[in-house]
Formats: C-alpha cells, structure tokens, sequence
C-alpha cells in the first residue's frame, strides 16, 4: 500500500483515531466536518504531531512513535495544497511558485509546462493580493507540484469556488492523476466531487 | 540658525541614540521572537523586567545602571575588562541609558509585528522543503519588518528624549553626555538664554515628529499587510 496510517491524535480539545491504507492513484477521504480529515493530513505532512502511532509512505516511515521517528516537514515530501491558497503576500506569483523548487533553472520545462497546463503563465509579475480566488488556488496547486512532491496532499481544493471554478480545478486534479501519475489524498466532504475524482473512498 | 555649540549637542544626541538603537534592534527583536513565538518558565518575569524601565521613575533606572556599570559593579568589571575603560560619565554611557529606556517600546512593536505574522504562512513553507531558519529568513522576518522599522523609529525618539537616566547615570557634561534634553534643562538654569532654549527645543520636535511620522506609516503599511521595502 502507498500511504499507510494508524494514529492517534489530540488536535484542541477532540481526540481522534485514524487508520487506512490507500493505494496509488487518488483516496479522497470523506467525512463530516470536525471528523478530523484535517487533521489527519497535517499529521502525514509532519504539522501536526500524532500522540502515537504510525505513519508511511511507499514504504518510506514519516513517523513513528514506538521507533521514535518524526520526520520534519520539510523532509516529508508532501506537495500540500491548504484549504486556503496560502500564498506569501511579500512575493509576486514567480518567486511563490520557485519557492519550493530545489532544481530552480534545471527544470525550467517542467515550470513552463506545469503554469500552461494551470493556466497561470500570464500571473508570474503579479502579486497574490490581486488574484481571483480560482487563480490563487491554481498557483497553490502548481507551487505544491513544483516542489517535487513525492505525493499530494489536497484539502478541500474545490470548496468556496463558483461553478465553473471548480469545474476548473476538478479537470487540473484529474490531469496531475492521470499524467503526471501522483499519489493524492483529498478531503472532500461532497459527494459529487468524492465520486467522480476518487479511485478510493476512505470514510473518517 | 544653530551655533556650534548647539550642533554639537543636536550631533552628540543623534550619535548617543543611534548608536543605542543600532545596538539594540538585534536583541529587541530576538526578545520580541521570545515572547511572541516561545513559552517558557519565567517567560512572564522577563516580560516584566523588560518592561520595567517603562514604569519605574528613569532616576532610579538610572541608579540602578550606575551601580552596575560603577568600576566595582557587575556590569563595569566586565566593561573594563573588555575595554580598560569605563562607561561613566561617557557617551558610551549615556547610549546604554537611552538604549535601557527604549528597549520596552522596541519589543512591544516588534512583538505586536511578529504575532500578525500568520503561521500558517510558515508551516506552508515548511512544507515546500524549507527549513525553521529559511522559514524565518524568508517569511517571519520579511513579514515582520515593518514592525521591526516602526520598533526602531519609535525607539529612537524615545532614546532622543531621554533625561533621568541619563543625567543620573552619566551625568550632564558638555560635548560627552549633554543630550538635547540635558542641554535645555541645563539652559534654563541660564538667564537670558530663552533664544537657545527655544532653538533646541524646535529641534527636538522636529526630531520627535518626524519619527513619530515614519513609525505611524510604517505601521499603517503593516496593517494593510503591505511590505515596506
């Protein structure tokens, strides 16, 4: 399995268990809200720290609470898209979307594909302050990916967008699955988006 | 406008404060990060200690510093070991007066910028790969900025008008400690010499308002989560 986890946790005042395995391809993780889907990404993406248990991915252990190992975030690989974009508001869109990106001039192909294929090649002068939230979104997404993220970690990519925004996003989801054939864990607590993008339903 | 002995005292001031500030911002903001961002035992005393200056009458601040900088005290063993000099009556000394008296409004301002830092602006990058020291170089300390500014425009005026401390602590000596301040109080002692006071005294305005300007649109830029530079 590529994302194995069993973990408890405290996150404020609720405490939460949580276990699955999910293969490749992209697990939404389904559940009502307070259920701890969140929480639960931060703790695979090394934010948030589980009072004990476990945590792999493709067979690489990110935490562990018997072997004492807590891998900092950095060292995780996660390529997390936050529920809201997030963006560095001292940085115009190029310099948000290099900041992650450890091979800076080497891959500039990959950058350039990567922004056509979001639709974000014309925003790189401006600041985030002045994008849309469809476009601020998109840039999150494509500065996770340039990262070089081993695998994905979405949190709710689709919610507070209008219609056709989502419809939007939903496309650039299913193309990073398809081609560029990375693992994803989403949290969704919508139905529609559960089933027409997942290839496994986790509930919580 | 201003004879050569007023310039002096207007060029001593702005020596003796910036000096004081420039050596300050350094610690003033890794106390701010402290407090803003650690929680430790004691943390509540070392906010108050920092802040005492604030309160206490700056006589006795200034006591307090002349018997930890005399030749025989903590602070001026250390001083004359370094150097083989001494900080009393010097304008070294009056830099650490006026540095003591602005410290509290340096970490305040500093402090309130840290804190608007948002952290999840932080853990994001975290987990673009950076580290807690390139996080911080990149993110808290650029996002902060404006407040560090604002910190140390406010703090200078604060050092430009310092009196107690000083004139306890180093004394009020023409051309080594005789501040602005000091050197009005020490005119008003003069029959006669209404035309100096009143020149050093548009000085020392000018100065004030001027820094209090730049601090109060540094902040308003902060708020508005503009950056500065």
């Amino acid at each position: 399995m590529f994302f194995e986890v069993d973990v408890e946790a405290r996150a404020g005042d609720t405490d939460l268990a949580c276990r699955f395995t999910a293969p490749e391809g992209l697990t939404v993780l389904f559940g009502p809200s307070g259920a701890g889907k969140t929480s639960t990404l931060n703790m695979i993406a090394g934010l948030l720290a589980p009072v004990r248990g476990r945590i792999a991915v493709n067979g690489r252990v990110l935490f562990d609470s018997a072997a004492r190992i807590n891998l900092p975030p950095e060292a995780r690989g996660a390529g997390y898209v936050f529920q809201e974009p997030r963006l560095f508001p001292h940085m115009r869109i190029a310099a948000n979307l290099n900041y992650g990106r450890k091979r800076a001039s080497a891959d500039d192909r990959a950058f350039a594909h990567l922004t056509g294929i979001l639709g974000i090649a014309h925003l790189l002068a401006r600041w985030p302050r002045t994008l849309s939230g469809g476009e601020a979104r998109r840039v999150a997404i494509a500065r996770a990916l340039l990262s070089d993220p081993a695998f994905l970690l979405l949190d709710e990519p689709l919610s507070s967008l209008d219609r056709p925004r989502r419809e939007e996003i939903m496309g650039v989801i299913e193309r990073v699955r398809d081609e560029l054939r990375l693992p994803i864990l989403m949290v969704t607590h919508d139905h529609g988006e559960a089933d027409r993008l997942a290839s496994q339903v986790v509930e919580i | 406008m201003l004879s050569p002995d007023e310039w002096q005292v207007v060029a001593l001031s702005l020596k003796v404060s910036g000096t004081a500030i420039a050596c300050t911002i350094p610690l003033a903001f890794a106390l701010a990060y402290l407090l803003a961002r650690v929680s430790f035992p004691g943390k509540v005393v070392l906010d108050a200690l920092i802040h005492l200056p604030l309160v206490l009458p700056p006589v006795v601040t200034g006591w307090m510093l002349l018997i930890a900088f005399a030749p025989d005290g903590p602070l001026g063993r250390v001083v004359m070991a370094l150097t083989g000099g001494t900080v009393l009556f010097r304008w070294s000394g009056a830099a650490i007066a006026a540095a003591v008296m602005a410290l509290p409004l340096m970490v305040r301002a500093m402090r309130l910028s840290i804190e608007a830092v948002d952290r999840r602006l932080e853990s994001a990058a975290r987990t673009l790969g950076a580290s807690r020291w390139r996080v911080f170089r990149t993110i808290t300390l650029p996002l902060s900025l404006p407040g560090l500014i604002a910190g140390a425009v406010l703090g200078f005026a604060r050092a430009l008008g310092e009196f107690g401390a000083t004139i306890t602590f180093v004394s009020n000596i023409p051309g080594e400690t005789q501040t602005l301040p000091l050197a009005i109080y020490s005119q008003l002692q003069v029959p006669g010499s209404d035309a100096v006071v009143f020149r050093l005294a548009c000085v020392s305005v000018a100065l004030s308002l001027g820094a209090l300007v730049v601090s109060e649109i540094l902040t308003r830029r902060a708020g508005r989560g503009q950056h500065v530079l």
